[in-house]
């Protein structure tokens, strides 16, 4: 077998990978396997492109307009992502949201993060996630016609609402009881 | 960087902790960017540096959080070897040894802390330990981070967490890993079958270059592939719960295999440790080859007399840069082999545990 990167010399390093249950395999010579050395022998961590490519590896990039998407702030184009795996800035996040949804449900499979929030976001982050709660529970309440108890909820879910803004800075538009739709 | 990594302690290096047997370390690493600059794909030198002249702010802080003294070290000040020698120890990846225009690295004093500072993110914050110690790792980590986050604004959004350059971190920004030594399931060619039945429970084998599954060294890294969704603990958890399954199968292995063929073991085990005491010249490849064997010996109590902790030492002291580091020159590849063998020598020498004759 000769080298899959020079084509010249014997492989004698064989390099296999397993990811989710996916094998590939790389064959090289001692000589290219040297320039590579680095790479494959304690990593210190994996890489995470091959991953990324491994994980979207059946999954056609959409064609046209979408590959000229550009982020509006940092100029990255969608098409550059779609090759290397990697965006340019946060905002990319959410000017490429879309295109990055399928791509998200397909590497993480979740895409809400109950992890860790650093302290700057906290308390704005706890709120909504109580809102949330809070929210379900009127729908269900609506749903069973418990009125009472409906009330209740509608009227700390105003109270939580009201904070939010407030640590937010923003003032409150009109309607101050309709929930910003999600 | 004054610092001789041969004298250098790296605490992950010294074993210890928790399976300390079968695993050589733990590893918590957390990506974070900073809100104000594009990623690292896109930053230019000129913001890289603004960016570490941000976080020399966070040394003192740091150095006060209770893990040691920190320092930051700019890839453009350190020698190529001595880039390679903290490659070679896990504390820099190789894509950051070569980012000598904005790469730069923060280390404690006995780098169980290492801060890798624009590599594919902003921050790479990693806790290493010895042993299976990934609560205890996920705790100083989340701790540093909390400390640095005082003094920067990460970018975060609440439904999607830290936001990560590559989207396979987004969420969390957690990878945690263990590397294992796995002779057993290798010998028994079970380590293939185990291994590919693994992107079920969400989590990730890497076994390092050689045949097949067949890892150079038999050892294994294993980490958790997702990383939005779940919180910290709820991944740590899953990755030591199925790390502890591959411990408790490579236990069973080697007693089944040692138990079916004694003989064959012991051969082996007493073949590595007459070359590794003897020989005068060895290539890094053989000599990982065989430590493994010896490894194997010592936790079958076939070789009682050697010290554990040889193993994790010199699969990584014999690595190219590192041997060059100790030998304070450069080295030829004849050279190295040289030194390897000698090194190798010495230290089992040393690691002898002293009988009562």
């Amino acid at each position: 077998m000769l080298c899959d990167e020079c084509g010249q010399r014997k492989a004698t390093v064989h390099l296999t990978q397993i990811v989710n249950g996916k094998k590939t395999e790389r064959h090289l010579c001692a000589h290219c396997a040297q320039r590579h050395e680095h790479e494959f022998f304690f990593e210190p961590q994996f890489s995470i492109h091959n991953l990324l490519a491994g994980l979207l590896e059946g999954w056609q990039p959409p064609a046209g307009a979408v590959q000229d998407l550009r982020c509006s702030r940092c100029g990255l184009r969608y098409r550059e992502f779609a090759r290397t795996g990697l965006l340019g800035c946060s905002y990319c996040y959410e000017d490429f949201r879309h295109q990055l949804e399928p791509v998200l449900r397909r590497i993480q499979g979740q895409v809400r993060h109950t992890g860790k929030v650093p302290s700057h976001a906290g308390a704005r982050v706890q709120l909504g996630r109580q809102l949330e709660q809070l929210r379900a529970r009127l729908r269900e309440a609506v749903a069973r016609e418990e009125y009472e108890e409906a009330a209740r909820l509608r009227d700390q879910i105003r109270q939580l609402e009201a904070r939010v803004r407030g640590g937010d800075g923003r003032a409150g538009g009109a309607g101050a009881g309709a929930a910003p739709g999600r | 960087m004054t610092a001789n990594p041969g004298v250098q302690r790296v605490r992950w290096m010294e074993g210890g902790g928790p399976a300390a047997d079968l695993v050589l370390s733990s590893r918590i690493r957390l990506a974070r960017n900073l809100e104000d600059y594009p990623f690292p794909t896109l930053l230019g030198p000129e913001q890289g540096q603004e960016i570490i002249s941000l976080l020399e702010g966070v040394i003192e802080p740091l150095s006060a959080a209770g893990f040691g003294r920190f320092t930051l070290l700019r890839m453009a000040d350190l020698s190529p070897l001595e880039r390679r020698v903290l490659v070679e120890q896990h504390l820099i990846s190789p894509q950051h040894a070569r980012n000598a225009a904005t790469g730069a690295v923060i280390l404690n004093e006995d780098r169980s802390v290492s801060i890798m500072v624009n590599e594919e993110d902003h921050l790479r914050i990693q806790c290493l330990l010895g042993g299976l110690q990934l609560h205890e790792a996920w705790a100083i980590a989340t701790r540093v981070d909390d400390v640095i986050e005082a003094h920067v604004r990460y970018a975060f959004d609440e439904e999607r967490g830290y936001l990560t350059t590559c989207p396979t971190n987004l969420g969390t920004g957690i990878r945690a890993s263990v590397m294992v030594h796995l002779p057993g399931l290798v010998l028994a060619r079970q380590a293939g079958r185990f291994l590919s039945q693994l992107g079920k429970v969400g989590v990730v084998v890497r076994g390092l270059y050689g045949e097949g599954t067949e890892a150079l060294g038999n050892v294994f890294q294993v980490s958790n592939q997702i990383t939005l969704g779940p919180s910290e603990e709820e991944l740590i958890d899953n990755l030591i719960g199925f790390t502890r399954q591959l411990l408790d199968q490579e236990r069973s292995t080697r007693e089944r295999l040692y138990r079916e063929n004694e003989d064959g073991i012991k051969d082996r085990v007493m073949r590595a440790y007459g070359l590794l005491t003897n020989a005068w010249s060895m290539s890094s490849e053989e000599a990982i080859r065989l430590l493994s064997d010896l490894r194997l010996g010592i936790d079958l109590n076939i070789l009682s007399h050697v010290r554990p902790e040889v193993f994790g030492e010199l699969i990584v002291l014999t690595r190219p840069a590192c041997l060059q580091q100790l030998a304070g020159k450069e080295l030829d590849a004849r050279e190295r082999d040289l030194r390897r063998a000698r090194l190798i020598r010495e230290r089992i020498a040393a690691s002898l545990r002293k009988t009562t004759q």
